[in-house]
């Protein structure tokens, strides 16, 4: 029994941290953040020549052969930074293809994916807050897709689209082949834009195994949000901390004052111990097919709660400033928005969670 | 990160579990009385190596090596087959580890195999009426009279004092000494003229809670465990054994589970309430703090393994509030699953058998008791306290000058 890191992950971790801290301190990030582009081609290029953009791809595919348990503590580290670009779709574009894709659609894409030379995103959701595979309802007839995909994340830059079907099959799609329209939807996250893409009648390829893969990506794409909710609600806490260290009224620290410490406290407790939780469903979702569905819902209903109410806190925390345009929590607050609202609110993820607990 | 223990652990479980079968106990046996037949049982469990695990066998433990992975098989394995082990009683539990570190080689001696065999009931005089969270302003005296030490004053929410033969607690003995290094901890033999014990209800309705009165009460000088003026540091460590106690997973899953079974056996609205989306949801987000804390442990106790303590210690020093929180989330929910229930008083049995949760009034008294935790052994208002400051570096409180006299 050894529920712990391993050094080569925690050194990946670490690295992932200090990449974050160098590249995109604070007033990098606002300057992404305010122009509202939602990628630095510079940072990209940083995190692929790290190996983020092709961790979980096998390494005949000039991939790193990694698995989820690294991916979420990448995740963790690019949330607690709410680091901008494309890492999310790209990840889960590049699982789908992984596992539900053939021979020929693997030598194809992945080593392209894996430099990160190629950037993918994977469109989920349909009208209705349709997330789940089951509820797709575009289609490919005749190598032809068409239907309109909502909420797809840097559909912008994207190279590759991996579309859900009706069914819960899975397409590749090329964003630059006709009948593809890309439309901005001013998502309230700016690191990391939000797209709707429709398509009428563009080429596409069906995904050999993609039913299988795609409740699978889900489940993923479940997990990653919740490590990078825990990674954003551990930064807005310390900022908080930081905060109340610091400003003073009634002639004294605010952090001197019980009922801001409790709070801080409160919260701390709140998060700090889910971190095992994270590590726990993600190797959940490598090792233990048994509940890899059930933990992957039970984290991210969990984690993108709690986060967002951390954040609603830190608000509060940091007064007048809190809630301004200025100070840094707004960002890390909308990246919470994100990440609560995508795949899922708590509401309906928890469903499942009783669902699949046999109740 | 593999949660699949090795071979060893394994067999180890399987003889575990095999040892096991032998509770409930057979033939004649079954005929003790229930506390001879659990005695019996526990002392079986200590001579083969998993009652009082650390405990040397010069003291009457089971001598086994520090292993936190086959102490987490032994305490879930003991929980599955409801055998007794270890227990939850103040004397074993608390007091004997805190005598192994602390005591001197007499004290380990006299005290520690008789506490260990159930000969010895202790109870734990720390509070006051005076000094319950500010626990080092406690007044209560003690004096030393030739070779004894001469104890005045009073201790309240004594648990288990009647019925106990000892107490042991924190007394002032150096009065001119600054409020810490004023106390030292004493070991007091209850049956004498000095001490008067008199219950005090607890809002359950249960009698465990007592007041207990010193007037020229007398212990031998000798019955002191670490140096004068040391009892603050040895009760940290007994505080410390407490909120180990108090933040075992395994309550918490339990009750989730039985909450679980209530909502299925309950009607509401003319179904059952486990089909209710409203008690689902409800149900699901408690088990994610539920589930937390079950890997939480896993990864502490990885860590303790390595002896890479520090790098858990901030989770460390939340598991007592995280269990009380999630354990009261649990209660809430199931005393809504009550209905009309949650107007009945517990019963008797409720009151007398520990963690009742099969019938309805069982759940009243839990609810209830779910208040407990979040008092007992460090009030949830100083874990924040200690949380804040000791965990997230946060300054001390503003200290308000007192009143002048």
């Amino acid at each position: 029994m050894d529920f712990g890191l391993t050094e080569e992950q925690e050194l990946l971790q670490e690295t992932v941290r200090g990449f974050v801290a160098n590249e995109c301190p604070p007033p990098r990030l606002r300057e992404i953040f305010d122009s509202g582009v939602g990628t630095d081609p510079a940072l990209w290029q940083g995190m692929a020549e790290m190996g983020l953009a092709g961790l979980m791809i096998p390494e005949e595919f000039g991939g790193a052969g990694m698995e989820l348990l690294e991916l979420a503590l990448v995740a963790e580290a690019l949330g607690s930074g709410v680091l901008p670009g494309p890492f999310l779709g790209h990840s889960l574009a590049a699982l789908a293809l992984v596992l539900g894709g053939d021979e020929t659609q693997k030598q194809k894409w992945l080593p392209r994916l894996a430099t990160g030379d190629a950037i993918g995103t994977y469109a989920a959701a349909e009208e209705g807050s349709r997330w789940e595979p089951a509820e797709w309802r575009v289609e490919v007839q005749a190598g032809k897709l068409s239907g309109a995909k909502l909420f797809v994340p840097h559909a912008d830059i994207a190279d590759l689209i991996v579309v859900g079907c009706v069914g819960g099959g899975l397409a590749l799609v090329e964003r630059t082949t006709q009948g593809v329209v890309v439309e901005n939807m001013q998502g309230i996250d700016r690191t990391r834009p939000i797209f709707k893409v429709t398509f009428d009648a563009a080429a596409a390829e069906v995904l050999e195994s993609g039913r299988a893969a795609s409740l699978r990506v889900r489940d993923a794409a479940l997990v990653l949000l919740a490590a990078d909710s825990f990674g954003l609600a551990t930064s807005l806490i310390q900022m908080s901390v930081d905060y109340a260290k610091t400003r003073e009224q009634f002639g004294s620290i605010i952090g001197q004052f019980q009922s801001v410490k409790h709070q801080l406290a409160r919260l701390a407790t709140d998060i700090e111990p889910t971190r095992a939780l994270v590590w726990y469903a993600a190797h959940a979702f490598d090792h233990l097919p048994e509940d890899a569905e059930r933990a992957a819902a039970l984290v991210n209903s969990h984690l993108t709660d709690r986060a967002m109410h951390t954040a609603r806190e830190s608000v509060e925390l940091h007064g007048g400033l809190g809630f301004t345009w200025k100070c840094d929590v707004q960002m890390w607050y909308k990246r919470a928005m994100f990440n609560r609202s995508a795949f899922g609110t708590p509401d309906t993820v928890r469903g499942r969670v009783a669902t699949l607990g046999g109740w | 990160m593999n949660l699949k223990f090795s071979k060893e652990y394994d067999a180890y479980r399987e003889e575990l579990q095999a040892f096991l079968k032998g509770w409930p106990l057979q033939g004649e046996e079954a005929e003790l009385a229930m506390q001879e037949q659990e005695q019996l049982f526990r002392q079986r469990g200590i001579e083969a190596g998993y009652v009082y695990f650390e405990i040397p066998k010069e003291y009457g433990g089971a001598g086994q090596e520090p292993d936190v992975l086959k102490r987490a098989i032994i305490t879930e394995e003991y929980a599955r087959a409801g055998a007794p082990g270890d227990g939850v009683n103040q004397g074993p539990a608390l007091l004997a580890p805190t005598l192994i570190e602390f005591g001197t080689e007499e004290q380990k001696r006299q005290f520690v195999p008789p506490t260990l065999r159930g000969k010895l009931r202790w109870c734990q005089g720390y509070s006051e009426p005076g000094a319950g969270s500010d626990l080092a302003s406690l007044q209560c005296t003690a004096v030393i009279d030739g070779d004894e030490w001469v104890i005045n004053g009073q201790k309240i929410w004594t648990s288990n004092a009647k019925g106990a033969d000892y107490l042991f607690g924190l007394f002032r003995t150096e009065p001119e000494a600054s409020k810490h290094a004023g106390i030292s901890y004493l070991l007091v033999e209850l049956s004498q003229p000095g001490i008067e014990v008199r219950p005090l209800k607890q809002m359950t309705g249960s009698l465990d809670f007592n007041e207990v009165f010193f007037t020229n009460a007398r212990t031998p000088a000798r019955n002191i465990v670490g140096k004068r003026g040391e009892g603050w540091a040895v009760s940290r460590a007994t505080l410390k054994h407490e909120r180990n106690l108090i933040g075992n997973p395994n309550m918490m899953r339990e009750h989730f589970d039985s909450t679980i079974a209530l909502a299925q056996r309950t009607v509401r609205n003319g179904r059952p309430a486990i089909e209710d989306p409203l008690i689902r949801n409800r149900l699901a987000e408690i088990e994610g703090y539920v589930r937390t804390a079950e890997v939480s442990n896993l990864r502490q106790m990885t860590a303790a393994a390595k002896g890479e303590e520090l790098k858990v210690m901030l989770p460390m020093m939340m598991n007592k509030l995280y269990s009380t929180d999630t354990m009261q989330k649990i209660m809430i929910l199931a005393y809504d699953l009550l209905g009309a229930d949650g107007m009945l008083a517990p019963t008797a049995e409720d009151i007398a058998s520990y963690a009742r949760t099969h019938t309805s009034t069982g759940f009243v008294e839990q609810y209830i008791f779910s208040q407990g935790p979040a008092i007992a052994g460090g009030a949830t208002n100083i874990q924040l306290n200690i949380i804040g400051e000791r965990g997230l570096g946060l300054p001390r409180d503003i200290r308000i000058p007192k009143k002048p006299a």
